[in-house]
């Protein structure tokens, strides 16, 4: 990271300085926004380190009940135990595999509806205030009973889908909704169908809303497939959190919630990179 | 094509014919009269230009004729025909150029070609050519943004034309530039469709934009829109050569045109 930053410091003035040489002025106010950009960075960082730092030492020094929160230095040996048999991996990759399949579905499934109701706007209207209850329902409470309906497995996978879809549909029908009506006008005067107006102008043009919608949809999914993984499951993050806290096992319990932030932060980061090369043309 | 540019040099049958057409909008707070039996005739090659003040039906009037409205009462005909919907041989140009912003210009330009599903290669070619010959060479792979007011709407006429359109429908379509670039792309918009024997429509509510670019101006009432009069549009003190939209605009005639259709559209400033 500061590499890379560096190097980009170094190339910067020698490159404009070969076009112009910049003023005085612009040199110091790039100075202060590079300076104002690192110290982000660094109070970022020393942040984390606070926090590790701090609960390393308060459960040690037993200003707070180590049983109960647990620290680092007695995560670790839990964590490389588990990575030595295999456990972790396969804990870590069920909860993903979960995560994914969940907002995958979520957001496709959201789509398609969304056309549905775009191509219909009868649908729409009919559909309209049951959506708005939908949405506004807590999926969680849906946990016992996917589990009846659906067993162990796809009850993780029905909650999953459950928690994002609605808003999905609702924010990907909105968002269709606001591409620039002239577009779909300069669409029909060369005769667009009803089909071409949505391949051509409506999905493409809504696309910044699908990412939107994507970014929604994978914090959900984590959110009900941890859910689900407290009701019925044998594996994954939340199985893990659940058993540690029922034996009282604090390590085992804030081990997997690491990871899960871990977790979250991977996906965070991959959006980000993937939404910037997707819409890097866009104004 | 192979008309002779200029005044009179267009054959006689009508290209598009509008018979006492009338349009209601309807909605749940009321019907709005848009038109009110208009009745307008444009011969092939022509190029008419409508005023009026805003809201008096003149988009109204070329949705219309593209077909992407149908009128509630009387007939739109195109080379004979009624209008029953949208139609290759007519192209509009709307207000702002709507550029698709995740297409690169050139595919922007394509957007007509690929829902008419026209022959692709031949289509490519012909953006391409079109691109060049409005300046826009070096941009045709660049993204919209990139691009300033006047080059976006060159791209949009390059986009209005690829098609192979008979009948131009320009719904004001420099208004959202600056005066400098409106005047100047006027210009070369005016000599471009006149090279290309073009028939065209133009709605505008600039008066000095409709007498420099069009044969015939045609002047519409408040709503209800109506015609309320007509206006060829010559120049003989420029000889049987129409004079440039730049020239005109220092014609001796000018200032008399400009005067009577100021009056007729009923302009009132203030109460």
């Amino acid at each position: 990271m500061s590499a890379v930053e560096e190097s980009r410091a170094a190339a910067a003035p020698a490159t404009s300085g070969a076009e112009e040489g910049p003023s005085p002025l612009f040199a110091a106010y790039i100075r202060r926004l590079r300076f104002e950009r690192w110290m982000v960075r660094v109070t970022q960082l020393l942040a984390i380190v606070a926090f590790f730092a701090l609960w390393e030492i308060a459960p040690r020094a037993h200003w707070v009940n180590p049983l109960l929160t647990s620290y680092p230095s007695a995560i670790w040996p839990v964590l490389v135990d588990m990575a030595q048999k295999g456990d972790l991996f396969h804990h870590v990759w069920v909860t993903f595999e979960e995560s994914v399949v969940g907002f995958t579905l979520g957001l496709s499934g959201g789509i398609l509806i969304a056309i549905g109701l775009w191509w219909s706007r009868f649908a729409y209207r009919a559909s309209d205030p049951f959506l708005v209850v939908a949405n506004a329902m807590p999926k969680a409470a849906l946990a016992p009973i996917f589990y009846i309906w659906l067993g162990e497995k796809e009850s993780i996978y029905g909650i999953a889908v459950a928690i994002g879809l609605f808003i999905t549909i609702i924010m990907i029908y909105n968002g269709f909704n606001e591409v620039d009506p002239n577009k779909v006008k300069l669409a029909r005067t060369f005769g667009a169908s009803r089909l071409q107006i949505l391949q051509k102008v409506i999905l493409p043009g809504s696309v910044p809303t699908m990412i939107a919608a994507l970014k929604i949809n994978v914090g959900l999914s984590l959110v009900g497939v941890i859910v689900g993984e407290f009701q019925s499951s044998k594996a994954g993050l939340g199985y893990l959190i659940v058993y540690g806290s029922q034996i009282f096992q604090m390590n085992l319990a804030m081990m997997a919630i690491t990871i899960l932030a871990v977790i979250s932060t991977v996906m965070y980061i991959a959006i980000f990179y993937f939404e910037r090369a997707v819409l890097k043309h866009r104004q | 094509m192979d008309r002779a540019g200029g005044n009179g040099g267009w054959d006689q049958a009508p290209k598009v014919e509008l018979r006492d057409v009338g349009l209601r909008y309807l909605t749940e707070a009321g019907e709005t009269e848009a038109l009110r039996k208009v009745s307008l005739t444009v011969r092939s090659g022509e190029f008419v230009s409508i005023v009026g003040q805003s809201g008096c039906g003149k988009s109204t009037l070329l949705s219309l004729i593209a077909g992407i409205l149908q009128p509630t009462s009387g007939d739109v005909l195109v080379d004979g025909e009624k209008v029953k919907g949208p139609s290759r041989k007519i192209a509009y140009m709307l207000q702002s150029d709507f550029l698709f912003e995740w297409r690169t210009i050139v595919e922007n330009v394509m957007i007509g070609p690929e829902i008419q599903r026209l022959d692709r290669a031949r289509s490519r070619r012909r953006a391409e050519e079109l691109l060049r010959r409005y300046g826009l060479g070096d941009f045709m792979n660049h993204y919209p943004h990139q691009l300033s007011g006047g080059m976006r709407q060159r791209a949009a006429l390059a986009r209005t034309l690829v098609t192979e359109p008979d009948v131009l429908l320009l719904d004001e379509p420099f208004s959202a530039l600056d005066f400098q670039t409106r005047l100047a792309l006027a210009d070369e918009v005016g000599v471009i469709l006149r090279r290309e024997g073009k028939t065209v429509i133009l709605v505008t509510h600039d008066i000095s934009e409709a007498i420099t670019m069009t044969d015939r101006v045609v002047v519409m009432s408040r709503r209800p829109g109506r015609i309320r009069d007509e206006h060829a549009i010559a120049f003989p003190s420029f000889g049987a050569e129409r004079p440039s939209p730049f020239k005109v605009r220092n014609a001796p005639e000018f200032a008399g045109y400009f005067d009577k259709i100021w009056n007729e559209l009923d302009i009132h400033v203030g109460s």
